[in-house]
């Protein structure tokens, strides 16, 4: 029942930027206030920094989805209507398939990359545990987002699967060779192993061909969450030997609430949603015409775009690292600081409660965020970081900037200027 | 923000005064249940998210603060301890004391605001010299100095009550709400103790003290009954006693005495619960401490009425003595005193002297 409030200052004023403090309002008392460094809300300035969690549509995606909108057709009906809405919907399959080199039925649409996640973990590990009942070694990275973490630890609760975390160095990755010693222990037990494309908290790019390879000289699938890899660096399906992969339409500038699992073809998942079967009798729903055809644009604009995209956007992102390290000496880097995706940068920054920084830099019209999930709304230790061996207190203090498409060297600056002042009044406000 | 109408419509107004509003949900519970239930107005994930709402609604930054670990060894630890040993505390308060104006308060400082501001009906004046006073409501019937008397000085130059200052009904605030577009506007009201999920108290300090069976006894000594715990009383109870046979003169028996040493309950005639005065200690005071013997009145429950007191202090203990008896004065439970509408100061009673008993 509680809200936290400046006394005397207004928002039409903070708007004004570093204009010089007014005196408080008559009957204010201020004892304790500093008034040079309030958090103030400037809304002018907005530097959107979380293009990890969304970043904005292309406009060439907004422009297919909205004529899409217009015209009326299911699919999967026969007539005139459902004839051209499954022409729009096989187009952008092989657009899709295309910009991720895959054939166009590797391509099953899914609401999203937790659908596709769970398509694929708890799909594979079904169909593989059918097949042969010895099957239930799932064998997981521990930095896996929580659509893999949770579906991975759902199995071992209610389908008999016993969850074998794969080991990762201080950067977050898993090495072949960890997964060839986990696999060597009992190949025939492994129903499928799932390591993700690249981090979305800290940014490691994860040796996915590698890894592949090694699951393959065993028979057993390799699943990849590639939702944030796709765009940033060289991702495609054919040559990466996986079983099956995931893609989400709004991290690359598509539409919410469509992606798709990559499905090798030899690979029959048991279905997660039961229904008409129209994506390879593995997902029901009828299909969504106008994501569909808007998340083909933004893939095939990710895929041509990643090399220009890693060197435009990595160097804004080395520029915030540089300041940040600057400003804040012991701002510890998270990830590897050189194979990493090239939009990420992942600090940690010690004494600080990650959630106090997002507050202090909210209020400086800055978007970031602490990387790791919240329960409640209550801000947990980063389960990534916990995983690469960092302290429990240190793993809470952390804040994920994300580039996108559409930022600019002015947010880069605007983080440079406020993240000092942000450190330290978050460390006097310490962890709670 | 707890999720209820008067935090809502406090951060409302403070936001429409031009402040620099950022609301804030406090996690009080390590493992919050989903949705409400019964008559209470905060702490599960369904309160949080309708706080979450009327912060977007109002337009201002929302966080939750888990605050969880410092409540149950500041609030609830304190609440069991107090049970156990007898007294009747007020949880509402201590949270005030130690959470709200006290961790809540210093966090926000740390981060560069200037004052917790609550959906609580009371009113801060500020005086010519800068110094405040926490008074009462200008809506006597709502009014919620009492929990708030625990307040220091530092404390209340960081707070801001909107509601305060406003003669208001509940429903006119529920007006306000609907008029402001809060969703809130029709929740209920909470009552209860807000760790305690089903309002049953007996059976929360049960699960955590156990039971343990104890006699029940007259003023004289005599048994009259057994029961499953002495924690699990407060003086001035009438109900739940389970004495299967009526007293000689046929009137109710009440508690009037729980002593957790030898595990046994005290009852006799309401003319026995009659306090002529008491002894408190822990005094916080709103500004100085008053200096020798003065006259007050006084509230000694959250929805008490007041009576007339004169009270002095010595050393760190208060001692007041009423014009008239009152009843049903427990210790543990909180003394605050007021000089007309002027909050002066509170205490924590620790003993009582009957009427028609000797001082406990």
């Amino acid at each position: 029942m509680t809200t936290l409030s400046c006394p005397g200052e207004s928002t039409a004023d903070a708007r004004g930027g570093g204009g010089p403090e007014r005196l408080p309002a008559a009957g204010t008392r201020m004892r304790l206030v500093r008034l040079a460094s309030r958090p103030r809300r400037i809304v002018a300035t907005m530097a959107y920094l979380d293009h990890a969690a969304t970043t904005p549509m292309l406009p060439e995606a907004i422009e297919a989805m909205t004529a899409q909108l217009t015209v009326t057709g299911n699919a999967s009906a026969l007539h005139g209507a459902g004839r051209r809405a499954r022409r729009t919907v096989e187009e952008a399959r092989e657009t899709l398939a295309e910009a991720l080199g895959a054939r166009p039925s590797e391509v099953v649409f899914t609401s999203g990359g937790t659908e596709a996640d769970n398509l694929a973990v708890k799909g594979l590990y079904w169909q593989r545990r059918d097949a042969d009942p010895a099957r239930t070694r799932v064998l997981a990275s521990p930095v896996e987002h929580h659509a893999v973490l949770d579906a991975v630890e759902w199995l071992g609760e209610h389908e008999g699967a016993t969850v074998e975390y794969l080991p990762v160095d201080a950067f977050g990755r898993v090495h072949p060779q960890a997964l060839r010693e986990a696999i060597e222990r009992d190949p025939d037990s492994v129903a499928l192993a799932t390591v993700m494309w690249a981090n979305n908290e800290i940014g490691t790019i994860m040796p996915i061909p590698e890894l592949s390879a090694v699951a393959q000289e065993f028979g057993i699938p390799l699943h990849s969450d590639a939702v944030q890899a796709f765009g940033q660096t060289e991702v495609d399906f054919g040559d990466s030997g996986l079983a099956a992969m995931t893609v989400s339409a709004h991290k690359i500038g598509g539409p919410y609430g469509i992606g798709a699992l990559l499905l090798g073809r030899e690979y029959t998942p048991v279905p997660v949603l039961h229904g008409g079967g129209q994506e390879r009798h593995v997902r029901s729903g009828t299909l969504d015409a106008p994501a569909i055809a808007a998340f083909a644009i933004a893939a095939k604009l990710a895929a041509e775009g990643h090399k220009d995209f890693a060197r435009d956007v990595g160097a804004l992102r080395d520029q915030l690292i540089q300041a940040v390290q600057a400003t804040v000496p012991d701002a510890i880097l998270g990830g590897d600081p050189d194979d990493r995706l090239p939009a990420n940068a992942h600090f940690t920054f010690p004494g600080c409660e990650g959630d106090s920084l997002l507050l202090l830099l909210d209020a400086q019209g800055i978007e970031c965020s602490t990387g790791s999930a919240c329960t409640a709304g209550v801000a947990q230790p980063s389960h990534v970081l916990l995983a690469t061996g960092t302290d429990p207190d240190l793993a809470r203090g952390t804040l994920r900037f994300s580039f996108g498409h559409t930022s600019t060297r002015a947010d880069v600056d605007a983080v440079a200027r406020a993240i000092g002042p942000a450190v330290e009044r978050a460390r006097a406000a310490g962890l709670s | 923000m707890s999720g209820g109408v008067d935090s809502a419509v406090a951060a409302a107004r403070a936001a429409e005064a031009g402040h620099d509003v950022t609301g804030v949900h406090l996690a009080l519970s390590a493992n919050p249940q989903s949705f409400r239930t019964g008559a209470r107005g905060c702490c599960t994930i369904e309160d949080s998210r309708d706080a979450r709402r009327a912060a977007d609604i109002i337009g201002i930054p929302f966080y939750v603060w888990d605050l969880a670990e410092r409540f149950r060894e500041d609030v609830v630890e304190d609440f069991i301890a107090e049970y156990e040993a007898g007294r009747t505390p007020n949880p509402c308060l201590r949270c005030n004391e130690k959470i709200k104006f006290a961790a809540l308060l210093d966090k926000a400082l740390a981060l560069g605001f200037d004052a917790v501001c609550t959906g609580h009906y009371a009113t801060v004046v500020t005086r010519e010299d800068g110094s405040r006073e926490l008074h009462r409501a200008s809506d006597m019937a709502k009014d919620q100095s009492y929990v708030l008397g625990v307040l220091d000085e530092r404390q209340l130059a960081h707070a801001m009550f909107p509601l305060g200052d406003t003669l208001t009904t509940k429903g006119e605030i529920r007006a306000e709400a609907e008029q402001r577009g809060l969703a809130v506007a029709n929740k209920p009201d909470s009552h209860d103790i807000c760790f305690i999920a089903d309002g049953d108290t007996q059976g929360f300090l049960a699960g955590r003290l156990g039971t343990a069976e104890g006699d029940i006894l007259d003023e004289s000594g005599a048994k009259l009954g057994t029961h499953d715990g002495a924690f699990g009383f407060t003086i001035g109870q009438r109900k739940g006693l389970r004495i299967g046979h009526p007293a000689a003169d046929g009137k109710p028996r009440y508690v009037l005495d729980i002593s957790p040493v030898d595990n046994t309950v005290t009852v006799g005639p309401a003319e026995a619960l009659d306090v002529t005065a008491l002894t408190a200690i822990k005094p916080r005071w709103c500004g100085a401490a008053p200096t020798g013997p003065g006259t007050y009145t006084a509230q000694l429950r959250a929805h008490g009425g007041e009576t007339e007191v004169t009270a002095s202090l010595d050393g760190g203990e208060l001692t007041v003595h009423f014009t008239e008896p009152v009843r049903g004065v427990a210790p543990g439970q909180a003394i605050v005193l007021y000089d007309g509408s002027r909050v002066v100061g509170s205490a924590t009673i620790a003993s009582t002297s009957r009427a028609a008993v000797p001082a406990v």
